[in-house]
């Protein structure tokens, strides 16, 4: 059976959901244990016993959060090798990508991004080029190290808990890391985090600097909030809610793309979304050749109706 | 300065893009210098005039690994305003993946780096292609020096930098000693088009090509044969088509719903 290493990072007091995938997928293709870096939690420990993971990997030094990715990536290398892991697994978030990039070259270990599934025997499979093509690609390495997309996988626990021991792990030196001087907390909006949300309610220019009737859309559908660039450029909203090429890559059950063109680096972050629906005032924007429902007209009419119905439904 | 930027030769998104041959790799037919290094450049290009541009002696090397083709990125670099050129071609370096492009990168910034030592290397946030990030960080761990990616704002004062990250849940500031590689967002700056100038002084600036002999790499460890990942299978996708498009008379909110409804998305 393969052993197959899950790192997360500084899970606080729960699991993400995405880790939750994460440690799924693990027991899916294997022996699952994981390298944490941060506190271990009693209610993230009691999680991962339920998700069937025997060992819990921690780092012997406490100050990989003060420098960028190299401490980490070093931490995780030497937590794979005491594992003997033949495949790692990360969140496909930036810095998960570049842990991995890292971890990689330190275990002479292919490297796969941007993973939606995994079969038995470590292939993965993932979408390229803006989801035209669906490829299946494989690490030809001892080990295998791969950033798996959020929401590709359906959390399920354990038939059987397992009984949990942590193991530490001699975090190696690192000589050259840049280091982290001072970090400004964001505040949490309350709403669903983007990447793994189920419907996202995304607003552009056309908003004209009122992300109300997005927001208030979202709330009514238990949505995330996205962006076009052209909205987080003008600072209507947070640059974090963009979606596209240089923001974040989505694939909800639903996207609602209201007063936004549709510019190919804007298409590149949502057009694997399963049901597109758009709503934007000139019949000829490009978003409507990839909407599976399309409203020509002027979103400060629609919106607001589609709320209200929407409440009116839900009771 | 000395600062060496990694501009990549990718294929032109506004077209159709292909997969093609045994590898899988990209069709280059219609390519373009990646929209996201313009980004490095110009950062590059901003330090350098800030220190009095190339006449104080700053370099802004622009260094592409590629194919013949890629030497057309090289050659817009020089007209936006990079001061020289390195094209990194060899036969043996078709279908490299991530670890075996930054395995030859890094031998070939440590062979700019043995007449003068290199400041800083800058790279895009991601090639516009692959988009994987992965080359920037293992280039940092290959050449050990700090990484310091998905910057937003940069700035160089003494032989430290100082870096702004926006991360999901936090905005980070980051200071790293030089010599140090960078990656950039396109939150950083507005790069500039070549003007006319630009473009009759590139004809003057030189290119120079290296050969995997030439930066001492093992041809065996970079290629479709040194690579540590390969693609297996590639399917092209259906285009998405468009659906159902209305037009609003009053109660498209409502037919909306509908739509939600019938999808059992609500
Ligand atoms: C390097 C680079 C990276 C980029 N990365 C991204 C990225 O990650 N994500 C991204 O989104 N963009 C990105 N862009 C920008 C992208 O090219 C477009 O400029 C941007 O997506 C446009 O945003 P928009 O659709 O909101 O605005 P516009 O293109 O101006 O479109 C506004 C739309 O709103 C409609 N509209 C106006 N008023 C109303 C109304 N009352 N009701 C209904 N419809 C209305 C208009 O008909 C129009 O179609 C990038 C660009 C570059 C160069
Ligand atoms: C669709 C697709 C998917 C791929 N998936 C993977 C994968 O999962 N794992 C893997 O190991 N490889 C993968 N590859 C191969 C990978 O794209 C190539 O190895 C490529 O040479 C470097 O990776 P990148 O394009 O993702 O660059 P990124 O790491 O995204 O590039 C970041 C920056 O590095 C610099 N840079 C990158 N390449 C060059 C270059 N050739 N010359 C100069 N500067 C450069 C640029 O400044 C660029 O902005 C994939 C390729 C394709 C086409």
């Amino acid at each position: 059976m393969a052993k197959v290493l899950v790192y997360i990072d500084n899970p606080g007091t729960s699991l993400k959901k995405s880790s939750l995938e994460l440690l799924t997928l693990g027991r899916a293709l294997g022996e699952t244990a994981v390298a944490l870096n941060g506190k271990l939690h009693d209610d993230v420990a009691a999680a991962f016993a339920e998700y069937g993971v025997g060992t819990v990997l921690l780092p012997s030094a406490e100050d990989l959060d003060d420098f960028l990715v190299a401490p980490k990536a070093a931490y995780l290398a030497a937590a794979a090798g005491q594992a003997g892991a033949d495949i790692v697994l990360l969140d496909n978030s930036p810095e998960g990508k570049e842990i991995a990039a890292r971890a990689g070259i330190r275990l002479n270990a292919g490297v796969i991004t941007d993973v939606v599934a995994v079969d038995a025997d470590g292939t993965a499979h993932k979408s390229v080029l803006a989801g035209s093509y669906n490829t299946a690609c494989k690490a030809g390495t001892a080990v295998s190290v791969l950033t798996v997309k959020a929401n590709n996988v359906v959390p399920e626990p354990a038939a059987a808990p397992a009984a949990l021991e942590t193991v530490t792990v001699e975090v190696p030196a690192v000589s050259a890391a840049a280091r982290i001087t001072a970090r400004e907390q964001k505040v949490a909006s309350g709403r669903p985090d983007l990447t793994d949300a189920r419907i996202v309610v995304a607003g552009g220019r056309g908003l004209d600097g009122d992300f109300g009737p997005v927001e208030e859309l979202a709330d009514a559908l238990g949505a995330a909030v996205g962006a076009s660039r052209a909205a987080t450029d003008a600072g209507w909203i947070s640059h974090d809610a963009q979606v596209g090429q240089t923001g974040k890559t989505v694939s909800p059950q639903l996207y609602i793309s209201a007063g936004i063109s549709g510019a190919i680096q804007q298409k590149a972050g949502m057009q694997t979304a399963k049901v597109i629906v758009a709503v934007n005032k000139d019949a000829e924007s490009p978003v409507f050749e990839i909407a599976d429902f399309g409203i020509v007209g002027d979103l400060f009419d629609v919106l607001p109706q589609a709320t209200a119905e929407i409440k009116k439904r839900k009771g | 300065m000395k600062i060496i930027v990694l501009v990549k030769h990718v294929p032109d998104a506004q077209f159709d893009r292909h997969l093609t041959g045994e590898g899988y790799t990209t069709d280059r037919d219609e390519s373009i210098l990646s929209e996201l290094d313009e980004y490095a450049l110009e950062a590059a290009l901003q330090l350098a005039e800030a220190r009095g541009g190339a006449k104080a002696g700053n370099q802004v090397i622009a260094l592409s690994m590629g194919p013949s083709g890629a030497v057309n990125a090289i050659k817009k670099a020089l007209q936006i305003g990079a001061t020289e050129g390195v094209h990194l071609t060899d036969d043996a370096l078709a279908g490299s993946d991530a670890a075996a492009t930054s395995l030859a990168l890094a031998a070939a910034i440590r062979h700019l780096g043995s007449d003068a030592p290199v400041d800083l290397v800058l790279t895009g946030m991601a090639s516009t292609d692959g988009e994987t990030s992965l080359v920037p960080a293992q280039l940092a761990e290959r050449l050990d020096l700090p990484q310091v990616t998905f910057a937003s704002s940069l700035e160089v004062d003494g032989g430290r930098l100082t870096a702004r990250r926006d991360a999901d849940t936090s905005s980070e500031t980051v200071e790293a000693p030089l010599p140090a590689v960078v990656s950039v967002t396109d939150q950083i700056n507005e790069p500039r088009y070549p003007n006319f100038k630009g473009i009759i002084a590139a004809k003057r600036k030189s290119i120079t090509t290296l050969s995997l002999a030439d930066i001492g790499v093992d041809p065996a460890q970079v290629g479709h044969a040194g690579s540590w990942t390969s693609v297996l299978s590639a399917e092209e996708r259906p285009p998405r088509t468009a659906g159902t498009i209305i037009t609003d008379e009053g109660d498209a909110g409502i037919k909306l719903v509908d739509f939600l409804a019938a999808q059992k998305l609500l």
